[in-house]
């Protein structure tokens, strides 16, 4: 694989929405770089035969019965939100110009 | 210091109240607290009550719980119900959860006193506090160096007897490293013994809560406490909890414990660390124990597949901080633009570089590459841990590669990784293990020894750390 680049930081960054400033890309991309070289060494092993492992137990499903319990409280909830309106969260505009 | 044990049964006994308790260890946070800053959030008032309600059961002659009175102290990933909860970011200055982790819940009904929340590297991102958002705490062996990470608030509140018993989270070694490094036991369940139902996630397959104590037995009688399944957390799992406070002084004669010799051969283990474990080798050994090297030779990958894995999914758990319905949000004119103006005035430059990561070896391209590579390799380290197994019932070896290192001294974020390289191969796993001062190193700063064990083994485990504890 070849080393990270200053533009696929750029990239994730723009994924993961973050802004860099030019002064962080400069410090972030070296440092990235480093960490995935040192994770070469994974990348270099034949593992093709080997199944993967996400979870230290296989997880299966978990079913209870289908009863109503109390959960948290809405206004509680709300409480906490940066902005409500009637009860639900309030965001500015999701697509094109403001309303 | 003060025992956990001690105070439950001085307490239950009515020969001292929990309200003196609380105030005398309130009375030591005011006084070295302000230098030291483990706590994030100091609760007086409110464990001032909770200690007049567990004298009031007492009074009335209910049982009070096996930790009546006993001030606990909680890493600020722990959501408590209207109580501030910022995992020391940015992000979530000022949150107040809607509810209580189930760890909390079982405290409170144990007879235990939260007396506060405890620093931590943002978000448990990091293994000397100098990520939190609001400073780093301090070591109390040595105020000019690091305590550890990421619970190092934790650690270093038992470490100064703020509190006989405090709570963190642990990762890729976050309870054990901060242990080590503080002269503290520090301990990390089989994963899926303890609940992680309001634990703030970062990793969630590697997560897991675990006690600080100033000794085994009290952190045996912490870890049973807060163990047991819970039908909140679906990776919670349904087997019995291990009973390892009764047969904790069963001793370790004929127990087979394997020395990770992978670990002492290890680059950068310092030599006076390594000569410690070595006399705890031989101190097992003088107690009964058939002590023997051990190979496990993928561990030498846990690092490199760790700083995967766990960005990886830190990428996708930390995803829910964006400006919406909790914490900080910074105003721009559409909602995209105000989840990225949110997000990066937010959280920390090393929580930014672990998303990033994270989000790098899950991209169209690398995933193959990266994560999915990673995957196989926990693989290969579970298959090493069961072939170990079938010869030993425990390993042995260091927790952190040296003692306590200055502040600044790690500021390569690779170098601070290392740290973590003989902690991180049981949170692979899902293994326990749990780390004991045992000595000090040539600096005279505590140096820590771990006990790892298969899953569910925690019995054996802690037998061990107790015959160990008893030879220093």
């Amino acid at each position: 694989m070849p080393p990270i680049s200053r533009d696929d930081v750029l990239h994730v960054a723009k994924l993961a929405r973050l802004d860099l400033t030019d002064a962080e890309l400069e410090l972030f991309t070296p440092q990235l770089a480093a960490v995935i070289e040192h994770a070469a060494d994974v990348e270099a092993l034949d593992v093709a035969d080997v199944p993967p492992t996400a979870h230290p137990y296989p997880l299966r499903n978990v079913l209870r019965p289908d009863e109503l319990r109390p959960g948290v409280d809405r206004e509680e909830v709300l409480a906490m939100a940066p902005d409500v309106e009637d009860g639900r969260f309030r965001v500015p505009p999701i697509l094109g110009d403001e309303p | 210091m003060t025992f956990a044990r001690d105070v439950a049964t001085t307490v239950r006994s009515g020969a001292r109240t929990a309200r003196d308790v609380v105030d005398e260890h309130l009375a030591r946070i005011e006084e070295r607290d302000p230098e030291l800053h483990a706590f994030n959030l100091v609760l007086a008032d409110e464990a001032r009550a909770e200690a007049d309600a567990v004298d009031e059961r007492v009074r009335r002659g209910e049982y009070p719980g096996p930790l009546a009175g006993v001030p606990v102290a909680l890493k600020d990933n722990f959501c408590t119900r209207g109580v501030p909860t910022t995992c020391s970011s940015k992000i979530l200055e000022g949150w107040r959860p809607p509810y209580d982790a189930t760890v909390v819940t079982r405290l409170r009904k144990a007879g235990a006193v939260i007396i506060g929340k405890t620093n931590l590297d943002e978000f448990a991102m990091g293994s000397s506090t100098e990520n939190s958002a609001f400073g780093p705490t301090r070591n109390p062996h040595d105020p000019t160096r690091v305590p550890g990470g990421s619970s190092g608030g934790s650690a270093a509140a038992v470490a100064a007897d703020f509190a006989p018993l405090a709570f963190g989270s642990d990762t890729g070694g976050s309870i054990r490293q901060p242990a080590a490094l503080c002269g503290v036991v520090g301990m990390k369940p089989t994963y899926g013994l303890v609940s992680r139902y309001g634990l703030v996630a970062f990793a969630s397959s590697l997560d897991q809560i675990g006690p600080f104590a100033t000794t085994v037995a009290d952190a045996a009688l912490a870890f049973e406490t807060i163990a047991g399944h819970d039908p909140c957390d679906t990776t919670s799992i349904p087997e019995q909890v291990p009973s390892v406070t009764e047969t904790l002084d069963e001793g370790v004669d004929g127990l087979r414990i394997g020395v990770i010799s992978e670990f002492l051969e290890a680059d950068g283990l310092a030599p006076d660390v390594a000569a410690k474990v070595r006399d705890a080798a031989d101190a097992l050994e003088r107690a009964g124990a058939k002590v023997e090297d051990a190979s496990v030779p993928s561990t030498i990958y846990g690092l490199s597949a760790y700083y995967l894995i766990a960005p990886a999914e830190a990428s996708s758990n930390l995803a829910r901080y964006d400006g919406v319905r909790y914490g900080l949000r910074v105003d721009a004119p559409t909602t995209a633009d105000m989840n990225a103006a949110t997000r990066t005035a937010g959280f920390g430059a090393e929580v930014k570089r672990r998303i990033m990561l994270g989000t790098y070896a899950l991209s169209a391209g690398y995933y193959d590459a990266y994560y999915g590579k990673a995957l196989r390799v926990r693989t290969l380290i579970l298959r090493d841990f069961e072939r170990a197994y079938e010869s030993f019932d425990l390993l042995l070896g260091p927790t952190a590669p040296a003692t306590a290192f200055p502040f600044g001294a790690k500021a390569d974020p690779l170098a601070m990784y290392l740290n973590d390289v003989f902690t991180i191969p049981s949170n692979l796993a899902g293994h326990p293990a749990v780390s004991l001062p045992f000595g000090t190193g040539d600096d005279g700063l505590p140096v820590g020894v771990q006990v790892l064990a298969p899953a569910l083994a925690e019995a054996s485990m802690f037998r061990a750390a107790a015959a160990l504890e008893a030879a220093t």
